[in-house]
């Protein structure tokens, strides 16, 4: 299928005027250009008329709720915290790097303030003495926010299950946890693209309900 | 290092120095010295040996003897830089009176060392200048490196045992959750 240049004044000449039917016409006349039609030629949706002009526009229009359009926006453009725990943030670094390139899904984002990140990927073991930071670390970000917790030390403790160390989902709601000591970095892209079809299917999934976690959003003094 | 022979030449020098009680026991293994001092005495031992030429504190870390007595031991590991020449100097103090003199105003490398042996043991070092605990949470109770304390952590919830890891038998919020009818 050939398609042969047109000069941009080919389209606007063809449509002439302004208003919402010409947009119609052009974008119809566009349509058949890709088609590889010739716009000088008889235009197919000119003797188009009833059913045959409503199935044609049908075929031209997708519809959608604003909540999908936004989660598939918000799911497609993570914005993860510059934030590293212990040897899982060695993996988590590598998944913005040229082999498993992130950057494919747009992740690869990170941001040096939880002010300005949505994800925070908890990458490796949260002391006792860590987790409050951890905590407000989360709690300064932006809802709305979400949360991966990497590895066996932060889900279960692993083998550092002794006195130093809290599991994640104590102190803090976990969306995605990616087992592995540590995990690869194709193991935390998983998790990742498990987050965006989660997000895509139900922005918010009733977190807050299921985890008890009301409360929880930062409260500014004064506010 | 010094050898075996070495090793009691430097004992003789500092029992002759500081009395004759100051060194308890010399130990040759592994061509390691290690002198074993008693713990009044542990500023003027390290001085001593400073003045030999072991002038770099490499470490300073605790031992529990548990169930021994006197439980707790501080050891203090000396490097000769000019001579790469190693000595270890071993004290132990009763847990009930766990008092040891600090030795950060020679060595300012023992300020976090000690801090560490007191957070980790509960050994106290007196003449610190801030003796906090350095990586447990300053809340914190209890000296989790000796031997009697618990070791702690707790049980890992999986699917088969998530049940009675919640008092109401299921997570929070779970219970209003419906099957789907497939």
């Amino acid at each position: 299928m050939a398609i042969e240049r047109q000069p941009l004044g080919a389209l606007g000449a063809k449509a002439g005027g302004g208003g919402p039917a010409d947009l119609r016409v052009r974008s119809l006349n566009a349509r058949q250009l890709l088609r590889g039609g010739d716009l000088q030629g008889p235009n197919p949706s000119a003797h188009l008329e009833g059913a045959d002009f409503e199935r044609y526009v049908e075929e031209s229009v997708m519809t959608t709720t604003l909540d999908k359009a936004v989660a598939w926006a918000r799911s497609n453009s993570f914005f993860p915290a510059t934030f590293g725990l212990a040897c899982c943030a060695i993996e988590m670094m590598s998944i913005v790097a040229a082999r498993v390139d992130v950057a494919r899904f747009g992740f690869e984002a990170f941001r040096a303030s939880p002010r300005q990140a949505d994800l925070l990927i908890l990458s490796g073991r949260v002391s006792i003495k860590m987790a409050p930071i951890v905590r407000r670390i989360y709690d300064q970000m932006l809802e709305p926010k979400w949360a991966i917790s990497m590895g066996a030390c932060c889900s279960s403790m692993g083998v550092f299950n002794n006195y130093a160390l809290v599991p994640a989902d104590k102190f803090m709601p976990v969306d995605v946890h990616v087992p592995g000591c540590p995990p690869r970095p194709e193991a935390l892209m998983h998790g990742v693209l498990k987050l965006r079809k989660m997000v895509q299917d139900d922005p918010d999934m009733g977190w807050r309900e299921r985890y008890d976690a009301r409360g929880t959003e930062e409260v500014l003094p004064g506010a | 290092m010094p050898d075996a022979t070495g090793l009691e030449l430097i004992a003789q020098e500092l029992r002759d120095a500081h009395g004759e009680g100051v060194v308890t026991d010399t130990l040759f293994f592994r061509n390691q010295a290690t002198l074993s001092v008693a713990p009044d005495s542990i500023r003027a031992v390290l001085a001593h040996l400073r003045g030999k030429g072991y002038g770099f504190l490499a470490s300073v870390h605790g031992v529990d003897y548990y169930p021994q007595e006197p439980r707790l031991g501080v050891v203090y590991e000396l490097l000769d830089m000019s001579r790469v020449d190693r000595v270890a100097v071993k004290l132990r103090v009763a847990s009930d009176a766990p008092d040891v003199e600090s030795v950060t105003e020679d060595w300012p490398t023992a300020n976090h060392q000690e801090r560490e042996v007191y957070d980790m043991f509960g050994v106290v070092f007196h003449g610190h200048p801030d003796l906090r605990r350095i990586l447990m949470p300053e809340d914190y109770e209890g000296h989790p490196q000796r031997r009697d304390f618990p070791i702690g952590g707790e049980p890992v919830i999986f699917t088969y045992n998530e049940a009675e890891s919640y008092p109401s038998g299921h997570p929070p919020g779970r219970a209003g959750r419906v099957e789907s009818p497939e």
